[in-house]
C-alpha cells in the first residue's frame, strides 16, 4: 500500500507519516518505509511524505502510484491529486483545499481538521485529528497499534491533547464512513 | 525509561531514520566520543549524539570546523576513546589532510559521510554518491582504507558498529559512506540487547613496558596500541616512522611503513568483504549496486525478471577495498555487468577494472539531486541481456 501525505511545512506532515508508519511496522507486523520530500521548500511551501506498507520486505523505497492521498493544502491538492490511483482514497483538509470534480471512482472525503484542532485550543494539533481520521477511512493499522504509536513522537505534556484529536478524528471518519456506505 | 534504568544501548525496536540510527549504533559500539560541525543532510547524527551523550559519559564537542572536527577525533582515539566524527561532501573535503594522519599514524576512529550531490556546496539537501573515490583517494600519499556503504537504517545501525570493528582491528580510519536517501529514510529498527552487541575490543598492547614499540606489528601486521599518557614512551609523527614511530626520512623505511599500511588492508581483504548476492548462478546480466541505488535497482531487477531476463544482483556492502576477486569470477560467466550509481561513473571504473574485458560493462549514471528511475536502470538490463 503506497501513500502520500501533503501539505505544507509547519502543519506537521511528516509527523503524520511517522506516526502512521510506526503503527504498521511496530504495532502491526508489518513494513514500512517512510521517505520525505527534503529541501528548502519545506518551509512553509509543499511537503510530502511517502510511505510503503506491505506484509513482506520492502526493497524499493519509493511510491509509484500511490493507493492513498492526504492533502492538507491547496497547492498540495493540485500537485499531487493527478498521481492518485485511479480508484484511490483521497481525504483532504475541507476548509483549506477547494477540490474540483472526483476524478474516476476515486473516494474523496473531508475533515476541517484545523478548526476542530483551534477548538481543542491550538491548531498544531490538526495533524493528529489527520491521523485519526486516515485510520478510521482506510483501516491501514488498527486502531490500537495507532494509539500505541503516539507515545514517544509529541512531548509528555501535550500527548493527552494530541491523543484527544486523534480520537475526534477517528470519530468524524467513522462517521463519514458510514455515510458514504 | 531513562537511560540509567536501561543503559546506554536502546534495545528494543524502533522507528528511526538511518542518521539517528547511525547514532545509535554507534553508542551501542561503545563510541563516548564525537567531534563534528554540523552539516546537512547529516546534522541528524550530530543532534542526536550531542542529546545522547552526556546522559551516558561520552562527549560531544562541536567544533570550529571539519579541520579541528577530525583533528580532535585522533586525539580522543590516542587517548583510548572510540571516536568518529559525521560530515557531508564540504566537509569531507576538509578532513582529507588530516584522515591521511590517521592513517599514517593507524588511528582507529570512523568517519560517517551522508553524501549529497556536489561539487563543492552542491546539493546541500539532496542526495549523491559522489564522494566515493574521494574516500578511498582523498588524502594524499599511497595508502589503503575501508569503507562500507548502508542501503537502509537497520543497515545504519549494523554497520556503524562493523565500522568501529573493522577501525579497531585494522587501526585504520573507516569511512561509512552514507547518502541522503538513507540517512532520510524511517523503518524499523531492532537494536539487540547490550550484551548480544558484538563490539571488538582495542588491539591494547599488554606486554613489558621496556619492550614496547609503537608500530611493531603482530602477527596479522597491525600493532597493538597504548593510550597516550599511559605511562609509555609514544611518538606519534605524519612522517614516515619505523617501529618506535621515530621520524627516518629514507626509501628503505618507506617501504616498510607504507608497504604494511596497505599490506595489512590488502592480505586481509577477503575477511573484509561483505556483499550480499542473489540468484547469480546463471545469470546473463548481473547488477551491481550499493546504498540507495541498490535499493532503487531491485524494482529494475523485479520488472526485468518479469520479462524473463535472467538477472543476478550482487550488493556492495564493502564498498572498498573493492571486490575485486568477486567482479572477475563473474566476470567470467555472466554477459554484463550494470552498475547503477548516483555519480558520472567511480566505482564503475573500478568494476570496468576488474572485468578486465571478460564480459560486457554498462553504467547507468546519475548527476545526483534524486534517485535513478528504475527503468533506466531496466533498460541497462535488457540491453545487456542482447
Amino acid at each position: 500500500m503506497e501513500i502520500k501525505v501533503s501539505g505544507f511545512g509547519g502543519q506537521g506532515i511528516i509527523r503524520i507519516g511517522m506516526i502512521l508508519g510506526k503503527a504498521a511496522a511496530l504495532n502491526d507486523n508489518k513494513s514500512a518505509t517512510l521517505t520525505q520530500s527534503f529541501g528548502p521548500e519545506a518551509r512553509g511551501g509543499a511537503c510530502s511524505a511517502q510511505l510503503v506498507v506491505s506484509d513482506t520486505e520492502i526493497l524499493y523505497p519509493y511510491l509509484t502510484t500511490p493507493d492513498i492521498l492526504i492533502a492538507m493544502s491547496q497547492e498540495a491538492y493540485q500537485k499531487f491529486e493527478p498521481e492518485l490511483k485511479e480508484d484511490g482514497i483521497l481525504l483532504i483538509e475541507e476548509d483549506l483545499v477547494k477540490p474540483h470534480a472526483v476524478r474516476g471512482h476515486i473516494k474523496q472525503y473531508a475533515i476541517a481538521a484545523t478548526r476542530i484542532a483551534e477548538k481543542l485550543g491550538n491548531r498544531l494539533y490538526a495533524n493528529f485529528v489527520m491521523i485519526g481520521f486516515i485510520v478510521a477511512i482506510t483501516k491501514m493499522v488498527p486502531k490500537q497499534a495507532l494509539l500505541d504509536a503516539v507515545p514517544g513522537t509529541v512531548p509528555d505534556r501535550l500527548l493527552q491533547k494530541n491523543i484527544t484529536a486523534l480520537e475526534q478524528g477517528f470519530a468524524i471518519g467513522e462517521q463519514k464512513l458510514a455515510e458514504s456506505n | 525509561m531513562n537511560e540509567k534504568k536501561r543503559g546506554p544501548v536502546l534495545t528494543g525496536a524502533h522507528y528511526l531514520d538511518g542518521d539517528h540510527a547511525c547514532a545509535e549504533g554507534a553508542i551501542a559500539a561503545g563510541c563516548r566520543f564525537m567531534a563534528g560541525y554540523p552539516i546537512t543532510p547529516s546534522t541528524e547524527v550530530a543532534e542526536r549524539l550531542a542529546e545522547r551523550f552526556p546522559k551516558i559519559g561520552g562527549t560531544f564537542i562541536q567544533m570550529e570546523d571539519e579541520l579541528g572536527s577530525i583533528a580532535a577525533v585522533l586525539g580522543a582515539a590516542w587517548a583510548g576513546a572510540r571516536a568518529m566524527t559525521v560530515t557531508s561532501g564540504p566537509g569531507f573535503s576538509l578532513m582529507m589532510e588530516n584522515i591521511g594522519l590517521g592513517v599514517m599514524t593507524e588511528t582507529p576512529c570512523v568517519v560517517v559521510n551522508v553524501q549529497r550531490g556536489g561539487p563543492s556546496t552542491g546539493l546541500p539537501t539532496l542526495t549523491g554518491q559522489q564522494d566515493m573515490m574521494q574516500a578511498r583517494w582523498g588524502s594524499h600519499g599511497d595508502y589503503e582504507i575501508i569503507a562500507l556503504s548502508p542501503s537502509s537504517p537497520q543497515e545504519c545501525f549494523d554497520l556503524t558498529i562493523a565500522c568501529f570493528n573493522l577501525s579497531e582491528k585494522y587501526r585504520v580510519p573507516v569511512m561509512f559512506m552514507m547518502d541522503e536517501c538513507v540517512g532520510h529514510m524511517t523503518e524499523k529498527v531492532v537494536v539487540p540487547p547490550a550484551d548480544k552487541i558484538d563490539a571488538w575490543p582495542r588491539r591494547w598492547y599488554r606486554g613489558p613496558r621496556d619492550k614496547y614499540l609503537p608500530y611493531e606489528p603482530d602477527k596479522d601486521g597491525v600493532p597493538p596500541m597504548i593510550r597516550a599518557g599511559d605511562d609509555h614512551r609514544v611518538h606519534i609523527s605524519g612522517l614516515t616512522h619505523d617501529q618506535r614511530g621515530y621520524p627516518i626520512i629514507n626509501a628503505e623505511c618507506q617501504q616498510l611503513c607504507v608497504s604494511r599500511l596497505a599490506d595489512k588492508i590488502r592480505d586481509n581483504a577477503d575477511d573484509l568483504m561483505m556483499i550480499r548476492e542473489e540468484q547469480l548462478r546463471g545469470a546473463d546480466v548481473v547488477v551491481v549496486a550499493y546504498g540507495i541505488s541498490s535499493r532503487v535497482a531491485t524494482k529494475a531487477i523485479a520488472d526485468a525478471r518479469k520479462k524473463g531476463i535472467k538477472v543476478g544482483f550482487l550488493r556492495l556492502i564493502t564498498v572498498w577495498p573493492f571486490p575485486e576477486k568477486k567482479i572477475r569470477d563473474l566476470a567470467g560467466k555472466v554477459g554484463c555487468l550494470v552498475m547503477p550509481e548516483i555519480n558520472l561513473g567511480q566505482m564503475y571504473r573500478e568494476m570496468e577494472r576488474a572485468a578486465a574485458g571478460r564480459c560486457r560493462t554498462m553504467l547507468v549514471p546519475h548527476c545526483g539531486g534524486w534517485v535513478h528511475n528504475p527503468d533506466d536502470i531496466l533498460k541497462a538490463i535488457i540491453e545487456g541481456s542482447k
